[in-house]
């Protein structure tokens, strides 16, 4: 049995409602308890910010990020953020890293925890390559993981929608999470994947699939039905169509709209739209290109039915990876950017390029400040998620970075007093005075995912979660993030402490253990006679279309790091 | 009589099958010989099965003959393996990929006979 | 008599899943579904000769150790290098690779795949230009043009074609092989080749010249094109660009004869332009004709266990890549290695004589299931069972889509996975007593 005091620690828990007050907190065996014996571990907290440990709830960390990798070995040198980036020797304790927007699986899993993080949500997981995910799940230490699945061109979903069955789409559903370890249901450009198999895309809501007749509305309400249906812990994911192009924002707002009539089944949202930063564009080409963001921000207050996250852009370099194959080939051409592409068949598309993002560029100063201006338009923070869409709008060792452009508009002001006249015309950032406090930020970053994933023991200090605990050395109070952001950032830049499971793994800044983290997934389960129909459907693909036998698709038991499985009951 | 050879290697389906049997004379067969236009072993006064000695900047190596009417005049190709490269190029030109086709090679009928692999490993050692 | 369906054969990239294995006796009997080379490394297991015991060289012989003196020369070897060249670590599993990569680190070892003497140059190339392709069955539903350009899939991939591309059948390809053009590029009459539409024979070492000469036509600027391009008549190279800006989905299938012939990864990095331009009309993505059945794992592994895919030299601490520099040739070719670890490849075979003349020179250690040529020059031999028969694992498909090799009998052998940890211990403990 281990036991941990932390002693007077100034805690900021959104979920009980807790903003900066000074309290102790327990910890027994990996969890918080009420109380401990006088044999515990006292660590001394006063003074110190302290909340739950961290959670990216939308983070390309393992999988397509290779391919990130593989193709750009120049930005293993990178070291624009130092402590958190560039190549650092291996030690006793900690094994070599190297990178920037697509560091090693050590240094992701070093990185996070310094910031305090202690769970990530892989965004993107293909169905027949999530051995592959996983297996970097099992080489990135500390954190906790999971990953969302893709569904949103595949032929079965597609073939479903089309003939009206969705007792038999949910059952397929509930297998592909199974075979694919996943947790949730991602949807990207859905439809698109499937015309890019053809060097196509899709143009909005209703422009049919190639060859499968139906629309891309019809697969995000086929999918939200199947997700409801079998009450999985996260709603439908969802990254709209028409990414990264003027106009988009119509599109966004019309995707939210539909979910309208979607009844959740559990408590929590029945859609998350993803990066949306990338999708609130206004204007009708690249020389009036704007900010869509109020529109966006317009639609999302006076919504109770959704979240999102920002894809929060941030100057410098950046990998961009999407499941989106047509964006990147497009990013590609538009930017004479070395591209890398990989279609997955019956399943999905995706795409690889990197990019820059330049205060200079007026569209990249827009991008830079529309994200903003979602996150500080949108007046409910639980509405939002915190994310860079990490590392397509920047590497997430960013974070703290950023956390001073949500807290601090003296510090918005000083970059954009770099923008060019055009770029200030184009967003409305300037003129939002709004500074997020801790207890906002504590929401964005831990709370709201907490809530949206359905997962109660992370993102909280309540009794019984899980002891992921992130220590700051800085007093809220004490500091004015509005006029100290240097502090601030340097304070979420090295946790004093970063708790997992009641384990010490960061201390000062640095790599105290390395512990192997939980991998969670869902378990729908589906009536028999329900999933034997669907896995003779499925059996005939694999006959006829799969080069992979169905006997070698499902990712084997042996590839989960202490895999946390999360039953549901599936309502037929 | 000598001829001016371009020489390449590569795998053919004999050598793959005998990847993980290299000491067996299987393996010997597979990749012990030198493929030639029929007119070029022709102006060598070569026939099938003959034994060849091949000369680059590199090295020199005896293999068998072999005609491929597949190949142009002039191209020369031996199966990847330790008897290529005997003779085939180690320069990388900076890209870590050593020069195994495109070789410039100099082909003449000998007595002397292919050594077997083993012999052959043994000069490194002796070297 | 335990019948073992959809087993995956670990021999070349193709990573067949569909093997049916007939095991009695603790042997395997019976064999359907693989290749002449699959057939070879299943069945052939019980005809080759294993190399029996681990081995250590004194007074020139190879003469029988126990294994935990091979393991203790090993780690002694290791212990004294001041670089070791760890190379190879393809015919085995991802996490052999990870362990590898690891003792590599501890170590300060530079370690390297046969991607070096392979498909090094792809992943140049990829750098250079980005790597547009797709998982093979993309390819097997809506290829409508295949090109196979210096590869020879009937020798090196036999069941390729049937199972992945030309006469494969999909749900957009019904036809199979009467419904696709099949073209093949190569410099000299392949058995591929004979059964392709159109077989271009182009001048060897001239791929870059036809693949420039076709991203001009594709662009619109056939004007430019010499009457010949890499001997093939213009009209010739004019057609082939139609008929690939006209087709519905374009793959092209690339071998060594484009990664080794002259312009090296400049040939790839061409080619990855030429598929870019291509998708301006039509759908098109490239594919490289992975050799060992998983050397795209160990760049899968490398690569996100290190930034790197290959030639990974540790001597700082971290990793650092350089692959003219790092890359296992060079280093012999330079003299720089004063030890090396060959497993799970055979370097003495597939080297260049001056590489392997260096080799010869200095402590090899060899880990590998059977006696080839490293082992002749090799000092110590250390003896592992065969990954995908008597060992699981993973590896990588050419399409980087990974499968669970399983177990099909037993072995006294131990594995890769385990010899590395055994190695890595007994290393560690070394510079502990130190």
């Amino acid at each position: 049995m281990s036991e941990i005091l932390i002693k007077n620690a100034s805690v900021c828990d959104p979920a009980q409602g807790i903003n900066c007050e000074t309290m102790d907190i327990c910890i027994r065996d990996g969890k918080i308890v009420d109380s401990v014996s006088e044999n515990a571990k006292v660590i001394d907290a006063e003074g110190k910010l302290t909340m739950a440990g961290g959670f990216d709830g939308h983070t390309h960390s393992a999988g397509k990020i290779n391919v990130g990798r593989f193709m750009n070995p120049n930005d293993a040198k990178k070291n624009l953020v130092p402590g958190l980036s560039g190549q650092v020797a291996r030690t006793e304790k900690t094994r070599a890293q190297v990178g920037y927007n697509t560091p090693n699986t050590y240094a992701i899993g070093y990185r996070y925890a310094k910031l305090g993080y202690t769970t990530i949500c892989e965004a993107a997981i293909p169905l027949l390559a999530a051995r592959h995910t996983h297996e970097e799940f099992k080489e990135i230490p500390i954190l906790d993981k999971m990953g969302l699945s893709l569904f949103g061109s595949n032929w079965q979903v597609m073939e479903y929608i089309r003939d009206k069955e969705p007792e038999k789409l949910a059952a397929y559903i509930a297998w592909g999470l199974k075979a694919s370890r996943g947790y949730g249901v991602k949807i990207v450009n859905p439809g698109g994947g499937e015309a890019w198999g053809w060097g196509k895309n899709v143009s909005g809501l209703y422009d049919p699939v190639p060859n499968f007749d139906v629309t891309p509305a019809e697969i995000l309400m086929g999918l939200a039905e199947a997700n409801e249906r079998l009450q999985l812990p996260h709603s439908v994911h969802v990254h709209c169509n028409n990414l990264g192009k003027p106009g988009n924002y119509a599109t966004t707002i019309e995707t939210m709209k539909l979910f309208e009539k979607v009844k959740p089944s559990r408590d929590r949202q029945s859609l998350h739209v993803t990066h949306v930063q990338f999708n609130a564009y206004a204007g009708t080409s690249w020389r009036d290109f704007e900010t869509g963001a109020p529109m966006v921000a317009d639609y999302v207050n006076g919504a109770d039915h959704m979240t999102f996250d920002l894809g929060q852009v941030i100057f410098g370099p950046a990998m961009t990876m999407t499941a989106d194959g047509p964006v990147e080939y497009a990013n590609a051409r538009m930017l004479h950017e070395k591209w890398s592409n990989q279609d997955i068949e019956l399943e999905d598309a995706s795409g690889v390029v990197p990019l820059f993002y330049s205060p200079k560029s007026f569209v990249n100063a827009v991008q830079w400040a529309i994200g903003l201006e979602l996150a500080l338009l949108v007046k409910d923070p639980w509405k939002v998620m915190f994310t860079t869409d990490s590392p397509n709008g920047g590497s997430f060792v960013n974070y703290p970075e950023a956390f001073t452009y949500l807290m601090s508009e003296k510090r918005r002001a000083e970059v954009i007093s770099g923008f060019s006249k055009m770029a200030l015309d184009r967003m409305v950032l300037p003129g939002i005075d709004r500074e997020l406090d801790f207890y906002e930020l504590a929401v964005m970053t831990r709370s709201t995912q907490s809530k949206m994933y359905s997962m109660p023991e992370k993102g909280n200090l309540k009794v019984g979660s899980d002891a992921d605990i992130a220590i700051y050395d800085i007093l809220p109070g004490h500091v004015d993030p509005s006029t100290e952001y240097a502090k601030v950032k340097k304070a979420f830049s090295g946790a004093a402490y970063t708790f997992k499971n009641g384990e010490i793994v960061v201390k000062d800044g640095e790599i105290e253990e390395t512990p192997k983290g939980k991998t969670y997934w869902v378990n729908a389960k589906v009536p028999e006679n329900i999933d034997t129909a669907m896995q003779k459907d499925i059996d005939r693909k694999f006959r006829k279309y799969y080069t992979v036998s169905k006997a070698n698709y499902m990712v084997e038991d042996m590839y989960l790091q202490k895999p946390v499985e999360i039953g549901t009951e599936g309502v037929f | 009589m000598k001829i001016k050879a371009n020489l390449i290697s590569g795998r053919t389906a004999d050598q793959g099958a005998h990847l993980e049997a290299k000491t067996h004379k299987g393996y010997f067969d597979a990749c012990t010989y030198c493929e030639l236009n029929s007119a070029d072993l022709e102006r060598l006064g070569a026939s099938e099965g003959d034994n060849l000695k091949v000369t680059t900047e590199f090295g020199e190596v005896v293999v068998f003959a072999k005609a491929n009417e597949g190949n142009p005049e002039g191209l020369a190709f031996i199966p990847m393996g330790p008897w290529a490269n005997a003779v085939l190029s180690p320069d990388t030109h900076g890209c870590g990929m050593p020069g195994f086709k495109g070789v410039p090679a100099e082909i003449e009928v000998t007595d002397e006979k292919p050594l077997e692999m083993k012999a052959l490993m043994k000069k490194y050692m002796e070297d | 008599m335990p019948v073992i369906k959809d087993a995956v054969c670990s021999l070349c990239g193709s990573l067949c899943d569909d093997i049916t294995v007939t095991v009695e006796n603790n042997k395997i009997t019976k064999i359907e579904n693989a290749c002449i080379l699959g057939h070879s490394k299943f069945v052939g297991m019980f005809e080759h000769d294993r190399i029996e015991t681990p081995m250590i060289r004194k007074d020139g012989e190879l003469v029988p150790v126990p294994y935990e003196e091979a393991i203790e020369a090993a780690a002694k070897i290791l212990v004294n290098s001041k670089r070791t060249l760890s190379y190879g670590w393809c015919s085995t599993s991802c996490e052999a690779v990870s362990g590898a990569i690891q003792l590599a680190e501890e170590t300060g070892s530079i370690i390297d795949s046969t991607a070096n003497v392979c498909h090094g140059p792809s992943a140049l190339a990829a750098q250079e230009k980005g790597s547009p392709s797709a998982t093979l069955g993309e390819i097997k539903n809506r290829a409508d043009v295949i090109i196979f350009w210096g590869c020879n899939p009937v020798h090196a991939h036999p069941r390729h074609m049937v199972r992945y591309s030309s006469f494969s059948k999909g749900l957009f390809t019904e036809k199979g092989r009467k419904g696709r053009t099949m073209i093949v590029v190569d410099v000299r009459k392949t058995d591929t080749a004979k059964l392709a539409d159109r077989y271009v024979e182009i001048e060897q070492g001239s791929d870059l010249l036809l693949v420039t000469a076709l991203r001009s036509i594709v662009n619109g600027h056939e004007d430019v094109i010499p009457k010949t391009v890499a001997g093939v008549p213009k009209a010739e190279v004019v057609e082939l660009a139609e008929t690939l800006k006209n087709a519905k989905f374009v793959c092209i299938f690339f071998g060594m004869g484009v990664t080794q012939s002259r312009s090296k990864y400049k040939n790839g990095d061409a080619m990855s332009s030429l598929i870019s331009d291509l998708n301006q009309h039509t759908k098109a993505v490239m594919i490289g004709m992975r050799g060992h059945y998983n050397v795209t794992g160990f760049g899968q592994v490398a690569t996100w266990e290190t930034g790197f895919p290959m030639a990974i030299d540790f001597a700082r601490g971290y990793p650092y890549y350089n692959p003219g520099e790092t890359g296992a040739n060079d280093l012999l070719v330079r003299e720089e290695p004063d030890a090396a670890i060959i497993a799970a490849a055979d370097a003495g075979a597939h080297f260049p004589q001056k590489a392997v003349r260096h080799l010869a020179r200095i402590p090899v250690i060899q880990i590998d299931p059977y006696a080839n040529p490293t082992t002749e020059i090799a000092d110590v031999v250390i003896p592992a069972a065969v990954v995908g028969i008597e060992a699981e694992g993973t590896a990588y498909r050419m399409d980087a889509i990974s499968l669970r090799m399983k177990k099909l009998i037993d072995s006294k052998f131990k594995t890769d996975e385990e010899i590395v940890k055994d190695l890595t211990e007994k290393v560690r403990e070394m510079k502990r007593g130190a």
